[in-house]
């Protein structure tokens, strides 16, 4: 039985169809889940897909961190039970949760960033990025205007420290984020959360390479390798 | 009804280009003696009944909560 992976839609969520599609190549069951169902429908993981999310009022993800379904995703996420993969407004949405450490701001150059961009992954260890090898670089899309992500210095140490830093930017900071992070990890290993997008990347057709269908089929490994009846 | 007035900063050692963009334009427009620009929100938030310390420490959990990042983001809480 393939692995149902969940991709929530929240009013101005933007991204849920394709990474949908990235859940489906790589080999998953895509369940589309609904912010205001409090409802996980007994999904193996779950992607927060990029977007705006309440037209970003107030702060980027902000508001959808208390939609319903948030109340059944935190508990899950934070437990380590539950395999989360934020990405762009997903990642913001984490961080509003607490579930990441820090925050994203403003890109340092008041710019909205739209380009192909190269990641390093430092992190094979998470449930989303064990199909990586470590130092490997991806090809990935950036798109954001609040992608720059801060801490204060004794998180970001502590992150540097215990191997959190999942994806690091390669070829110059795109965004002001501290130490040219791009995604980060919680304790457990099963939430990450990035400002690229790597279901941007998963078709030779549309996107600059097939590097982030690594990201989808990691979290099938690390769900068949937890609980063998997937296998 | 009272008025109770939070007001939401960056912390001081978070970088606020939004803040810096406008500092620039002052200088443009001439006014050279403005220095730093640091930009922040303010919300006016309706209380029912007396803005009093029931109310205010209401207010104040709605800032942390919801108003405010604490990560990020310092608070005051007043009557207007």
């Amino acid at each position: 039985m393939a692995a149902r992976v969940g991709v929530v839609t929240f009013p101005g969520s933007l991204d849920d169809k394709d990474a949908a599609r990235a859940v489906a190549l790589s080999g998953a069951e895509p369940v589309a889940l609904w912010h205001a169902d409090a409802d996980l429908k007994g999904v193996d993981a779950v992607v927060l897909p990029g977007g705006f999310s309440y037209g970003d009022y107030l702060r980027c993800g902000a508001i959808a961190r208390f939609a319903p379904l948030m109340s059944e995703l935190v508990p899950a996420a934070r437990s380590g039970a539950l395999p989360v993969l934020g990405i762009c407004n997903g990642f913001q949405i984490l961080c509003e949760s607490h579930l990441l450490p820090g925050a994203l701001t403003r890109n340092s150059s008041l710019r909205f960033v739209n380009r192909d961009q190269v990641l390093r992954v430092e992190n094979t260890g998470t449930a989303w990025t064990g199909d990586y090898t470590g130092g490997q670089e991806v090809l990935v899309v950036l798109k954001s205007g609040e992608g720059s992500y801060v801490a204060d210095e004794e998180t970001l140490d502590d992150l540097e420290a215990s191997g959190r830093v999942v994806v690091r930017y390669v070829g110059g900071n795109p965004n002001g984020s501290r130490r040219g992070i791009a995604g980060i990890t919680n304790e457990h290993g099963n939430v990450v959360g990035l400002m690229p997008h790597p279901e941007h990347a998963v078709e030779a057709l549309t996107g600059p390479s097939t590097d982030g269908l690594g990201f989808f089929t990691s979290v099938l490994g690390h769900l068949s390798a937890e609980a063998p009846a997937h296998a | 009804m009272a008025r109770v007035v939070v007001d939401v900063m960056l912390k001081p050692e978070i970088l606020d280009p939004q803040g810096q963009a406008i500092a620039g334009a002052c200088s443009r427009l001439g006014f050279e003696g403005v220095g730093q620009v640091r930009q922040g929100k303010r919300f006016e938030v309706e209380v029912e009944g007396e803005a009093d310390d029931t109310t205010l420490a209401d207010v104040r959990r709605l800032a942390e909560t919801l108003l405010a990042n604490t990560v990020i983001e310092d608070f005051e809480v007043r009557v207007a």
